[in-house]
């Protein structure tokens, strides 16, 4: 029993990674940057979450969309300002602005919010679930977190499959140049794929403070490492290989945690990327790109 | 003019001669300024860390300037300097009494694990590039410090005990010692590093790197920097050149960090001293002071480690500088109205300068 309870434990977990690493994956895949950022918008996330629901005694729910509203402007605002005149630069020259943007935003952070940890609310109130005459207990959140990364995964697939915009960011990340030949927009669909990131990001980190309670200027940084760990894992530019990813990378950091140490826990999860980057750098479900001279 | 004195001279050797003059001229400034009391403890007390923020700088900028690829993770590098250093210095801390010869020893041992780590790392992560290699070294930072976290090493007249994870595992006797005591770290290290050994390593890692650049070897790093593909193409053994640039890169960082270990009783691997902000610190400092010009990484590393001790009302605000350093320097060089700009202004000065000469 103890063993199911940390799979779903993982699978919880990887959920999120999941939900995180959609965001590295698309950002990704469209405009072939790591958006080292990405985990620190998950704080402001959680910050403007913890704090309309502690501060100003806003609905959960209410709190929740304003977080995502927020993260998706904010989303928005730092493609525009930091990433979009870099668009021709090398590849180094992005990477430095990425993390002079994370750097930013956990500085910003700590000066506007502080250094002390808050404890987090959860903003699931759904009972947890007993089965087996309670040797197995399943707390409301990581249903929750569960359900929605199932939903989120559905609804971005059709996304792009059915929508317009959806078939514009495939068509963009397949060739930029042809795709603006062929009259897509392709400023408005980086945005749009950054604003979807942002979103999505303030979603998982409600869910990741629901499951450990602790907040700090520094709490996106890790899961947001651990999620691009993840989308490298089930194959960068993948939108199923993040959710696998996120999953697997999920279930075997708890795992780790229970049965090896728990302070290694983090050295696993790095070791797993170096191997996965080493044996397949492709990731499970990436394609292999060739190299024209 | 200096400078026209200097033409004469090839550019690269006359880079070097500036850079040396300018440590060596700095290092004589403080000296007297120390020995005429007219400088402050508080400062004396950044003199170190300033030599050794300086070192690691030259050593990332080696990889960053030289071989192109971003390495955040010589933090980690530094970790193991000084740590393999202080757990050398610690044992023979009984048997050799002299501090200098104790110190060579520690460094040595340092440099040589750092090395070794930087070649053991290199061989996985050489194969990736950009984003995947940056995020690998950083995942190789963090593991380092997670392990030292959990190292447990002591000695006692039974000889040594390791244990990994459970340090209550350890039953010391009376006269036993601790080396390494887990998230504890080294304690009670001797005060072995001074502002001459700082400024002596900073003139022999300069001495280093000035020559791997300016040899055939250099030559090969740069060339696989500018194109990768064209260096294979003329024949140059990628893996190699790279290892060895990342390599040496590793080694000197890990030399900052026998200074770093040396200079403080205590050592301990928290994310505050060896973790990511410490290596995005060094970034700063590379990219400040120009990627590729040592000359630079090493004012960029003296001055932001002035400046907020200065201005103690910015001490607060200091990382947020730092972060919009960053991004500032590179929207300034690579941003296209930053680079119209600077072209329209660049016509400006040479006309303004025209015209004074008529």
């Amino acid at each position: 029993m103890n063993f199911l309870s940390y799979l779903i434990n993982g699978i919880s977990l990887g959920s999120v990674y999941a939900i995180i690493a959609l965001g590295y994956t698309m950002v990704y895949g469209i405009a072939k940057m790591l958006n080292f950022a990405h985990g620190d918008v998950i704080m402001i996330g959680c910050y403007v979450t913890f704090l309309a629901m502690s501060g100003q005694g806003i609905h959960p729910l209410a709190a929740v969309i304003i977080s995502i509203v927020v993260c998706t402007l904010l989303g928005i605002a730092v493609e525009k300002i930091a990433y979009k005149p870099l668009r021709r630069a090398t590849p180094l020259a992005v990477l430095i602005t990425a993390i002079g943007v994370s750097y930013f935003l956990q500085n910003a952070a700590l000066l506007l919010f502080g250094a002390d940890t808050k404890s987090f609310s959860s903003v699931v109130t759904l009972p947890a679930l007993k089965l087996a005459d309670g040797a197995l207990t399943i707390s409301g959140t990581t249903i929750v977190t569960i359900a929605a990364c199932i939903v989120i995964m559905v609804a971005l697939m059709l996304f792009i499959k059915k929508t317009k915009a959806g078939q514009a960011m495939l068509a963009v990340s397949e060739d930029k140049d042809a795709a603006q030949l062929m009259g897509v927009n392709v400023n408005a669909t980086i945005s749009l794929t950054f604003a979807i990131g942002s979103g999505l990001a303030a979603i998982a980190g409600v869910l990741f403070c629901s499951a450990y309670p602790t907040l700090t200027p520094y709490t996106g940084s890790m899961p947001g490492i651990k999620a691009f760990t993840a989308a490298v894992f089930g194959g960068i530019g993948s939108i199923p290989g993040a959710l696998i990813g996120g999953i697997l990378l999920g279930i075997i950091e708890i795992l780790g945690r229970a049965y090896i140490s728990s302070q290694l826990s983090d050295a696993i999860v790095f070791a797993v990327l170096i191997v996965v980057l080493l044996v397949k750098p492709t990731g499970i479900l990436g394609k292999q790109i060739h190299e024209k001279v | 003019m200096a400078k026209l004195n200097l033409k004469s001279i090839k550019k690269s050797t006359r880079d070097q001669f500036i850079t040396i003059a300018m440590v060596i001229v700095v290092y004589i400034i403080v000296q007297i300024l120390v020995a005429t009391g007219s400088m402050s403890s508080l400062m004396q007390g950044l003199l170190v860390p300033m030599c050794t923020y300086s070192i690691v700088a030259i050593g990332l900028n080696l990889c960053v300037g030289y071989l192109g690829e971003l390495s955040i993770g010589h933090a980690g590098f530094m970790c193991v300097g000084a740590f393999s250093s202080a757990f050398v210095t610690k044992l023979l801390e009984g048997t050799i009494t002299n501090g200098i010869v104790l110190f060579l020893i520690a460094l040595c041992a340092g440099v040589l694990m750092a090395a070794l780590f930087g070649f053991l790392i290199g061989i996985p992560v050489l194969r990736l590039r950009g984003d995947y290699l940056a995020i690998v070294t950083l995942a190789f930072g963090e593991i380092i410090k997670n392990v030292i976290n959990v190292l447990y090493i002591a000695k006692d007249t039974d000889g040594f005990h390791f244990a990994i994870s459970n340090g209550n595992a350890i039953k010391l006797s009376d006269e036993g010692m601790w080396l390494i005591n887990g998230a504890k770290g080294i304690v009670k290290i001797p005060h072995l590093s001074s502002f001459t050994a700082g400024v002596i390593l900073i003139l022999i890692a300069l001495l280093i790197v000035y020559n791997l650049v300016n040899s055939r070897s250099g030559r090969a790093i740069m060339a696989i920097r500018d194109n990768r593909i064209a260096a294979e193409s003329v024949g140059i053994n990628i893996t190699k050149f790279k290892l060895m640039a990342f390599t040496i890169s590793a080694a000197i960082a890990g030399a900052g960090g026998v200074l770093y270990a040396h200079n403080l009783s205590t050592v301990t691997a928290t994310p505050a001293n060896f973790g990511y902000n410490m290596s995005i610190m060094i970034l700063v400092f590379v990219v400040l002071g120009g990627m590729g010009s040592f000359r630079g990484s090493i004012i960029a590393a003296v001055l932001l480690t002035l400046l907020p001790e200065v201005l103690r009302g910015l001490a607060d605000y200091r990382m947020l500088i730092y972060s919009i350093v960053l991004i500032a320097m590179m929207l300034f060089n690579w941003a296209p109205k930053c680079i119209e700009w600077r072209q329209k202004l660049g016509v400006k000065f040479r006309r303004n300068a025209k015209k004074e000469a008529v």
